[in-house]
């Protein structure tokens, strides 16, 4: 397992952007354009984890969903494993969906109501032909269930007919159904109770152990990121700010953003308290972002050139990337 | 300690085509002045009925069926329906969860907070404006004097949140109710709002019972801590002594369920640490199991606990209590 994101990676994304027009009145005239991604760079390395945090309106849903095609990117390069998929006709683009999957957030909205489960985890089988006969499929698809932790007979059930935790597992078994090379799961524990969230954080740990697929795992919790990820990307209106490995980035945060986002998490446990930097205010819009350093608005150690100047993403220590002016450069000796 | 509020053995049922749910069984538990009680539990536990059933408010087909809510030394549950209306908002108050929907979207903010001196308080509106700006000033929202005249929408899930509190405060409650204050928010301005209750705690001398499912949140804020489950408390105790020393089998899941930071393990070529999740699902409160709500996924299981349902039940001569036959036997005695 890479931890540093070195070697050939899985998933190249290189400067992608995604404009929504803002339009007003009668006419509809695009007024404006909320730059929900705007120049996102990362890589993701075979079976390795990349967390791409961040809180409300950073973009990261946003990033996923242009990796997956689901939305049309502005501008910007997608590769995986050699292929560019943003020029990819349909077509390709479908075959190439049976080695990228998705797990949604939300599990009661993103199973179909009127399927039976043991469908829902088949279709993928149907629609790419994989699988001699049905008899040989519905095995498969037993299997599959088997390995989230589910019981195969409940598989003529219907998804209003499980718990949250049982329908992001079925979630869980669509997405492996393929054996993908890549999982981009986008929020995958955030609606789930506190103790089921653990059962199915195990799950993906398990499962990328055994079948060594790769994770982009978009998430707000940083307690939870750090469990899972071996690399850690963080968001902010739109951009990267800080890249680092798992241990790096929680020992060694370096964007002030970044820190705050630590010190925000409350611990549970009350004999450790602790001083906490609170942040003052509100991000700002992604239709009007502040100029120079979008942070600079909340940022507690802003300087003169924060306001003016936007600070490029810089790698500092080796593997450890930040864009503040706090740290303009390769840092010796620290 | 002077106790502000002690509830005994409220029960809140609904009345359902497929039966009746007990969404809060048997609930007793105190708060002592000045004091925060935080409330958690899991989704469905019932603690926000709970919440509700404190002021009255549970909406058809539930309906409190027993119990006493004993508040500055009075029985709430004696009131007539004039009386309870008075103690609403004026001696305790309710923040929701969800700012966006608790506001009315027609009327400026500054008027909803108004609103309640000028009902109560039989202020002036003039008078009451002013105040709400103040209020809001309390509850740090920037440039007050123009904000006032803000409708919700124009505000962020925060700052609507912020109105909430102010209005909440607008009465000079004596005890704030909030369930989930923080959930609907980013993690940055969840810190900023429990920093601000804190605060404002000390500052209007409130007592304070915060309800939520984040045990960090409920760490970081309560003096006590109450633990729920399927409409049961199942765990009272100091909030240090609980997070230490967990007497329930589900305080103890729980708390170990819970990632932390600085707790992941090692990077690099080694196997990522699993969590220590408690296994199966929460109940459906139509169809508990027999005995003990919890014994389908404890660890500790005991025949006696698929057999009997486990009271809660005071530990040792402390005021802490739990419900669990690996403390106290069928007929209440400790062992």
């Amino acid at each position: 397992m890479s931890a540093t994101g070195a070697g050939r990676p899985l998933l190249e994304v290189t400067d992608l952007k995604k404009y929504f027009p803002i339009r007003r009145g009668v006419f509809s005239r695009i007024s404006g354009w909320v730059r929900a991604v705007d120049g996102v760079s990362l890589r993701i390395a075979p079976g390795e984890t990349l967390a791409l945090v961040g809180e409300s309106g950073s973009g990261k849903t946003t990033t996923g969903r242009c990796i997956l095609r689901l939305l049309e990117p502005t501008s910007g390069r997608v590769v995986f494993d050699g292929t560019d998929l943003l020029s990819l006709p349909a077509r390709a683009m479908r075959r190439m969906r049976r080695q990228i999957q998705v797990v949604f957030q939300d599990p009661y909205g993103s199973l179909n109501p009127r399927m039976r489960v043991g469908t829902i985890v088949r279709e993928p089988f149907d629609i790419h032909r994989i699988g001699a006969n049905r008899r040989e499929r519905d095995e498969m698809v037993a299997a599959l269930l088997r390995r989230v932790g589910l019981d195969p007979g409940m598989r003529d059930r219907y998804p209003h007919e499980f718990s949250g935790g049982q329908r992001q597992r079925i979630g869980v078994a669509r997405a492996l159904a393929l054996r993908p090379r890549l999982i981009v799961a986008d929020e995958p524990v955030s609606s789930l109770d506190v103790s089921v969230q653990a059962q199915v954080i195990n799950l993906f740990i398990d499962l990328q152990e055994e079948f060594g697929i790769a994770y982009l795992f978009i998430a707000h919790d940083l307690a939870v990121v750090e469990r899972i990820a071996d690399r850690v990307a963080v968001m902010y209106l739109g951009q990267i700010v800080e890249v680092a490995a798992r241990g790096e980035i929680f020992r060694n945060p370096l964007h002030p953003y970044t820190r705050a986002l630590l010190q925000a998490i409350p611990i549970p446990d009350p004999a450790r308290a602790r001083e906490r930097q609170v942040l003052r205010g509100d991000p700002p819009s992604p239709a009007q972002p502040p100029p120079g350093c979008r942070f600079h608005t909340r940022c507690p150690s802003a300087v003169e050139a924060c306001p003016r100047i936007e600070p490029p993403l810089l790698e500092v220590t080796p593997g450890h990337w930040v864009a503040c002016h706090l740290h303009p450069g390769p840092e010796v000796g620290r | 300690m002077p106790r502000i509020l002690e509830v005994t053995d409220l029960s809140t049922h609904f009345t359902t085509p497929e039966g009746e749910v007990r969404a809060v069984d048997r609930v007793s538990f105190h708060v002592d002045e000045g004091q925060t009680l935080g409330l958690v539990g899991e989704s469905g536990c019932g603690k926000s009925v709970l919440a509700l059933s404190l002021l009255r408010l549970v909406p058809p087909p539930g309906r409190i069926v027993s119990g006493r809510i004993v508040y500055k030394g009075g029985d709430l549950m004696a009131l007539p329906e004039r009386g309870i209306r008075r103690v609403r908002g004026r001696e305790i108050a309710l923040i929701f969860q969800e700012p966006s929907t608790a506001l009315n979207p027609v009327f400026t903010v500054g008027y909803q907070i108004a609103e309640g001196l000028i009902v109560h308080k039989m202020m002036k509106k003039k008078e009451a404006l002013r105040e709400a700006a103040r209020l809001m000033e309390v509850v740090r929202i920037p440039d007050p004097g123009r904000r006032v005249r803000d409708y919700p929408h124009q505000m962020s899930g925060g700052m609507r949140q912020r109105v909430m509190i102010a209005m909440a405060l607008a009465c000079r409650p004596s005890l704030l109710v909030a369930d989930e204050p923080t959930t609907a928010l980013d993690v940055t301005i969840q810190a900023e709002i429990l920093d601000l209750l804190r605060n404002l705690k000390r500052d209007f001398r409130l007592s304070l019972i915060l309800i939520s499912h984040n045990l960090g949140v409920i760490a970081e804020t309560a003096d006590r801590i109450a633990v729920m489950y399927a409409g049961r408390i199942v765990e009272e105790a100091g909030a240090n002594d609980l997070f230490a020393r967990p007497k329930h089998p589900y305080t103890a899941g729980l708390i170990r369920s819970i990632p932390r930071l600085g707790d992941a393990g090692p990077e690099g070529g080694d196997r990522k640490k699993r969590l220590a999740a408690i296994e199966g699902t929460v109940p459906d409160l139509l169809r508990l199991p027999p005995g003990c709500a919890f014994q389908p996924r404890c660890p500790d299981v005991m025949r006696e606990c698929r057999e009997h349902v486990p009271g809660l039940r005071p530990l040792g001569d402390s005021s802490d209590t739990v419900a669990c036959f690996k403390h106290h036997d069928p007929e209440g005695r400790p062992r």
